[in-house]
């Protein structure tokens, strides 16, 4: 054989043995839009398979009348944005004072702030669930919106921020200086216009965070108009408490998809900002 | 020094420039370094007073519910001391627990490290489709967990997906949910499929720091590609692995809601791992106490590993440069 038949045939195996292994990778999400639009008697039919001759919308419409569905999609994409837009000010003026200013006291307090990476969000629930309980603040969105945006995700925003800003070399301040730049413009009109790239990483792991929330909503919200997607999605039962499979998978789908687009479209930011999360 | 050399007609000092008529004589307080100190504090304040209130009051708090006995239906606390602390010995439920969160952690960093180094290197050759593939095996990370998770819920029901699937080919799956071991499994595998795309990424990216001069000499050496993966690859990139493996493990720690929604940590307890049980002993059965308890041991474990982790890491840094 040939070496060129035989790194032929090295790449279809490699191509083989990948597609293989994506199975389970693609094939549930896969599966999830498909059986949405499945007649609920389709979605268990042995052998599984992903074509119905026979597709409805019905398990969509169910969604938005069993569940205040619209609302609680609100609440999901209004709490995402908001904590997204807070924490961006919040972790790159952080990290843009660490990075580039000296004042006393930077170092410790740089220190106090990481606590903020070795703490996860499981531990300290039982406490904040308290504060804000006397706070007033149960059954509310300030919670889910107030821990996102200022601890949590946004510590590791500043630290991302701070990385980047570090690396920047030091002519930047003195050419603002001489323009008669104070901190403020320095930070907004010189520096976040260089840190796209870094913004744009903190956005993407902030957002999705916020959007995947499970825990904390489960704990502070009792009202279903409040609930926020993931919590939404696992309320789908009727008063048997059995689970309505193809509306459970209409809404899984509404919640999923968006995303999944926006990642495709999108996704080296994608992959470097996640990237970020698993760095720390 | 440079000040020496310049002229004093053209010394551009701030504080002596006139900034209005009140300024003409005394120097203003606001200097240009009093303000940078100033812009430094107020800049770090939001992030600051986040960590405060929602990270260093809640530990403090946790620590003193965690040596009070709580009832929070009449609200009334007592210091109880270590009660708590001891009971942790007494509790017939934690051995179980703590042994289903060691299988759970281990299970998933061998599976996720394995499978995303074997990820990266087969998609660290140029071929075309590599980047379709990157993509594919990436994107369980953006999907919901609780979408996911319950996508995987109806797969491994006895008459679902997964046994469907394998009776086509003459097995016959158990059901997964309803055993011990296979519901252990469950939560593993679909967790590491959901996370491993991060892992990949982070290994594609060690992999193409090792430097190509070394397979080359390594080939003329007459090195086999095994050899130059256990020789060369393994060792220049076994830092990351390392940092990646510690991680995982504080990740998998953490995994609540893979838990809560396929199994709600059953059958018995097969899968109440420590975060899970922390949620239940708080919030289900209201033991606040026992619960800030479990939750700081929780808490010593993270810490402990991500400590761990800092300190490896600073140590190569420096050591690579």
């Amino acid at each position: 054989m040939s070496s060129r038949s035989r790194s032929v045939l090295r790449r279809a195996f490699l191509v083989t043995g990948l597609g293989v292994l994506a199975i389970p990778f693609v094939v549930p999400t896969v599966w999830m839009v498909a059986a949405s639009v499945k007649p609920l008697p389709e979605i268990f039919k042995s052998p599984p398979s992903l074509w119905t001759s026979d597709p409805t919308l019905s398990a969509y419409r169910e969604a938005f009348s069993f569940q205040p569905f619209a609302r609680q999609y609100a609440n999901s994409v209004y709490i995402a944005v908001l904590v997204t837009v807070i924490t961006l000010l919040v972790s790159s003026l952080a990290g843009y004072a660490f990075a580039r200013i000296r004042f006393p006291g930077a170092n410790a307090l740089f220190l106090v702030v990481l606590v903020g990476l070795l703490v996860p969000s499981e531990v300290t629930i039982v406490p904040l669930f308290q504060m804000f309980k006397r706070a007033g603040m149960i059954n509310t969105h300030w919670p889910l919106i107030l821990v996102t945006a200022l601890a949590g995700p946004c510590v590791l925003a500043t630290f991302i921020m701070r990385q980047f800003f570090i690396a920047l070399p030091a002519e930047l301040e003195e050419a603002g200086r001489l323009d008669g730049l104070g901190r403020p413009a320095l930070w907004w009109r010189i520096f976040l216009p260089l840190a796209k790239p870094a913004l744009s990483a903190v956005a993407i792991l902030t957002f999705l965070t916020s959007w995947n929330l499970y825990l904390e909503p489960t704990v502070y919200l009792t009202s279903p108009e409040l609930f926020t997607l993931p919590q939404a999605l696992t309320r789908f039962t009727d008063s048997y408490g059995a689970d309505m499979w193809n509306t459970q998978l209409a809404a899984a789908t509404m919640t999923v998809l968006p995303v999944l687009i926006v990642f495709v479209v999108a996704q080296r930011q994608f992959v470097e900002g996640l990237a970020h999360s698993g760095l720390k | 020094m440079a000040a020496l050399m310049k002229t004093p007609a053209t010394t551009p000092d701030a504080s002596r420039v006139p900034t209005g008529a009140r300024s003409a004589s005394a120097p203003p307080f606001w200097t240009s370094r009093r303000r940078d100190v100033l812009a430094g504090y107020l800049f770090i304040a939001p992030q600051l007073a986040g960590v405060v209130l929602f990270v260093l009051i809640p530990v403090g708090l946790a620590i003193w519910y965690s040596l009070s006995d709580w009832n929070v239906f009449t609200g009334e606390q007592t210091f109880v001391g270590t009660d708590n602390y001891a009971a942790l010995a007494d509790d017939p439920q934690l051995p179980s627990v703590l042994w289903a969160t060691a299988v759970f952690c281990v299970g998933v960093v061998i599976l996720n490290i394995g499978l995303g180094l074997l990820l990266a290197v087969l998609l660290n050759r140029r071929f075309r489709g590599a980047t379709f593939f990157r993509t594919l095996f990436f994107s369980p990370v953006v999907v919901s967990v609780v979408a996911w998770t319950l996508v995987w819920g109806f797969l491994l029901q006895d008459n679902g997906g997964v046994n469907g699937l394998l009776g086509t080919v003459g097995i016959t799956g158990p059901n997964w949910l309803q055993h011990g071991d296979t519901a252990m499994v469950s939560v593993i595998i679909t967790q590491v499929i959901r996370s491993v795309g991060v892992n990949m990424v982070l290994f594609l990216a060690a992999l193409q720091g090792v430097p190509s001069n070394l397979y080359e000499a390594a080939r003329i050496d007459g090195a086999g590609s095994r050899v130059m993966f256990t020789r060369i690859t393994l060792p220049l990139i076994s830092p990351t692995v390392l940092l990646t493996s510690i991680i995982t493990i504080v990740g998998a720690l953490q995994s609540f809601a893979q838990i809560a929604v396929l199994t709600s940590g059953g059958p018995e307890l097969s899968t109440t791992v420590l975060v899970y049980y922390v949620f239940q002993q708080a919030f289900e059965f209201n033991h606040i106490g026992y619960g800030s308890t479990l939750a700081l041991m929780l808490l010593s474990f993270v810490m402990l590993l991500t400590l761990l982790q800092w300190q490896l890491r600073r140590k190569w840094v420096f050591h690579e440069q």
